[in-house]
């Protein structure tokens, strides 16, 4: 006796045995029904941990609520937060801070995660190998790697210096890469492209194996230089997966917190206080709840929005 | 023999049985308390002396210790979420007023009556830190648990060295000693910054810069008290403007710049107690500012504690001598299921011969029966200064809304000192600009 015998035996026997009545109703389900049964449990999930905290948080954003002094009545405040939010200028500062971040991180992770993919993409003997060293950093811990990048850039101990100094003759003592109000944006940015490269090299290297070898070929019967092919195969073509790549290290970068948390805390100073770690404090340093509520919807509708005009014109990109 | 063996047998069985029967309640029954604090030297301390309790009243101690840069985040949410798992908490000066209001702490007024616990048998400006809500009247909310303040420790041997002393005599025609001001102070970090001692560079001095917490405000207000910064007109409360932003408050935070710019070593940007106990260990810097409760460890330190190590009060600037207060109050949490127990660990915390018995293991008393015995200033080389600070020590704003304020004034004298942005009469105006914000919001202003 096969084991799709004995299945179909125990179906059976499960049919055979199920109340007359309850057949009858499981029976009268329609498709329509049947589908909604399925995926009701995870609209309610959805619900719960998605749409109602966002709707909670909207409420709250119009509140004076501190959730550490939850006993005492809430006042509705209207537009008060967002008001004190959008002229405060340490936000501004903050959002400055976190703007050019992401502008130069994605910059730096495209410019040298798209070289590297089209260095992976060649198949030389060891690639295979060079592939799996390149993708470590991704797949450490951000909280690993903000402690391991503070103990390299400490300027007695750290041989970040050391190694600047061997280059450049300059005195490892002599500068701090996260001290410095020069040095330090620069820093969350050298360590967050470090991490983040091999995840746009991996999206480069998916649009660059998706492109067909014949093009190639007709290329080169019709003479066209590597160079020419680059510009008119090769950039064209994975032009959409490196718009997705920017897409998803945007929205990331923009709410980066825990690397740039360990490595600088934000300082010296406010110099790399990405508008994350303003929102953290007041949210659970501060306890102003409502105050951080607003902050972060404004941040939430900032980074939506900007996210629906790309993927607009990640469509039409992807139409020609 | 038989005989003999039989008889052995019988009172091995009856000595058993019958400490079977005994009653041991607590330890039998099981009885625990939690106490939660910082995980420091001091904790250490305190777990051998509460193996005294256990033994007197058989209830165990439990401890939750967390490293001091999560220590108010951890347990201030306990507070707010009515937790459990603290029965006693040992927390910090400045929460005093918000786990007063919100009612996190058990009020000991009635407790302390009852049990005849004095607080004139304390230190006056622990009782005032540590236990009183609202500040100055005799309402208690916890015993002076961990008396602690800002002090200095100085290499005592490279202060002893003969060419150093020729060497400074020569260039500012005075002794090199610890210094007694804070112009003195940044002289001598500024005479051993750069220097080369045993073969090693060493730096001047090392403070306080931590940006995250509370560390760069516990810092730099060792400066500015002493030249004359006060949190608010003494005759009109919340009124900032012009105390905090005073030209003497201006004076001291660019003393501190200055002495953080000159002679810390390099990479202390955002450098709390641990940093500062690395730098001076290993032999980095002439002097070092931290917290007293530090100081017996790094006496008792191979490399640089004994002979090699001395102590000083906080340097006086022109307006007079004080020091940031530190330290915590232990009291009970209203959420324990444990009161009881809770307070009678605090009856028995409140003896004399116990308090006495904390200060020998390395904890820091405030009981007057410890600190005014004659005997005090010799018992350790450290106990003449906490003696000295014990009597200049000012606390950071104990309000309610203590967090704000003190985030408030990490930013903007992070801002100043570390990231050189604008002028210290700028970060002043700033800081009481924010605080003023503040107090209006909770309705004080």
């Amino acid at each position: 006796m096969t084991a799709r015998n004995h299945a179909e035996t125990f179906v059976e026997r499960v049919a055979a045995r199920t109340p007359e009545r309850l057949v009858k109703r499981v029976r009268g389900l329609s498709d329509r029904s049947i589908a909604w049964l399925f995926i009701t449990p995870s609209i309610v999930l959805l619900l719960a941990i998605n749409i109602f905290p966002l709707i909670w948080a909207i409420r709250l954003s119009f509140t004076n609520f501190k959730s550490n002094l939850a006993s005492l009545p809430v006042r509705f405040v209207g537009l008060d937060n967002y008001i004190s939010i959008l002229t405060d200028d340490d936000v501004w500062h903050g959002m400055q801070v976190t703007a050019r971040f992401v502008v130069c991180s994605i910059a730096l992770q495209i410019f040298i995660g798209f070289g590297l993919a089209l260095l992976i993409n060649r198949q030389f003997r060891t690639h295979s190998f060079w592939t799996t060293i390149i993708l470590l950093p991704m797949m450490l811990s951000p909280a690993v790697v903000g402690n391991f990048w503070t103990l390299l850039f400490q300027p007695q101990i750290g041989p970040f210096n050391y190694v600047i100094s061997f280059f450049t003759g300059i005195a490892p003592r002599s500068f701090s890469m996260i001290g410095n109000v020069d040095l330090a944006p620069w820093t969350i940015v050298l360590v967050d492209t470090w991490m983040w490269t091999p995840y746009v090299m991996l999206i480069c290297l998916a649009g660059l194996r998706s492109i067909p070898d014949y093009i190639y070929e007709a290329a080169e019967v019709d003479r066209a230089s590597p160079w020419r092919q680059f510009w008119s195969i090769t950039l064209p073509m994975v032009l959409p997966f490196l718009m997705l790549a920017v897409l998803f290290r945007a929205i990331e970068a923009f709410k980066m917190f825990d690397l740039v948390n360990l490595l600088t805390s934000g300082g010296p100073g406010s110099t790399t206080e990405l508008a994350s770690i303003t929102l953290k404090r007041e949210a659970f340093e501060k306890w102003r709840t409502g105050y951080s509520s607003a902050f972060a919807i404004i941040l939430f509708v900032t980074v939506f929005g900007a996210a629906n005009i790309y993927v607009k014109a990640l469509n039409k990109v992807k139409q020609r | 023999m038989m005989t003999w063996h039989k008889t052995s047998l019988t009172a091995v069985l009856a000595l058993g049985i019958a400490g079977l029967l005994t009653p041991e309640p607590a330890a039998a029954q099981g009885k625990s308390l939690t106490l939660c604090w910082a995980a420091w030297d001091p904790a250490n301390a305190l777990v051998e002396l509460g193996k005294d309790f256990t033994k007197e009243s058989g209830i165990e101690m439990k401890y939750e210790f967390v490293p001091w840069t999560s220590y108010a985040d951890r347990f201030i949410n306990e507070l707010n979420s009515h937790s459990k798992l603290c029965d006693l908490i040992i927390g910090d000066s400045q929460w005093i007023g918000g786990s007063a209001e919100n009612k996190h702490y058990v009020k000991l007024n009635d407790f302390f009556a009852k049990e005849h616990i004095s607080m004139d048998d304390f230190m006056p400006a622990t009782v005032l830190a540590y236990s009183e809500w609202p500040k100055h009247t005799p309402n208690y909310w916890a015993l002076p648990a961990m008396a602690d303040a800002v002090g200095w420790t100085y290499r005592k041997d490279w202060f002893a060295r003969p060419e150093l002393r020729a060497e400074f005599k020569q260039k500012y025609n005075r002794e090199l000693e610890p210094p007694k001001t804070w112009d003195e102070l940044l002289q001598v970090a500024k005479f051993f910054t750069g220097k080369e001692i045993d073969g090693k560079k060493v730096y001047g001095s090392y403070i306080y810069t931590e940006r995250g917490s509370e560390g760069i405000t516990m810092g730099v207000t060792n400066a500015m008290y002493g030249y004359g910064f006060v949190y608010d007109d003494p005759k009109q409360p919340y009124h900032m403007d012009g105390f905090v932003n005073s030209p003497g408050a201006v004076a001291g935070l660019e003393i501190y710049k200055e002495l953080y710019k000159c002679c810390q070593p390099p990479g202390l940007t955002n450098a709390y107690m641990q940093e500062g106990l690395d730098a001076f260990k290993s032999g980095q810097v002439a002097m070092q500012m931290n917290w007293f409760a530090f100081f017996p460890g790094l006496y008792k330190d191979p490399n640089v504690g004994g002979d090699k190590i001395g102590f000083f009060v906080n340097p006086a600037g022109p307006k007079g001598q004080f020091s940031q207060l530190g330290g915590q109050g232990i009291s009970v949490v209203s959420y324990s299921d444990h009161k009881d127990d809770a307070l009678r660990y605090i009856k028995w915390y409140a003896q004399p011969s116990v308090q006495q018995k904390w200060w020998e293991l390395g904890g820091y008393s405030a009981h007057k029966a410890v600190v005014q015995n004659p005997k005090f200033p010799e018992s350790a080389p450290f106990a003449p200064a906490f003696l000295k600070t014990m009597d200049i020590m000012v606390d950071f704003w104990a309000e309610p809304l203590y967090v704000d304020l003190l985030l408030d004034m990490q930013k903007r004298v992070h801002d100043y000192v570390v990231a050189d942005k604008g002028t210290a009469k700028e970060a002043l105006d700033l800081l009481v600009k924010d605080w003023v914000k503040v107090f209006k919001d909770e309705g004080k202003l």
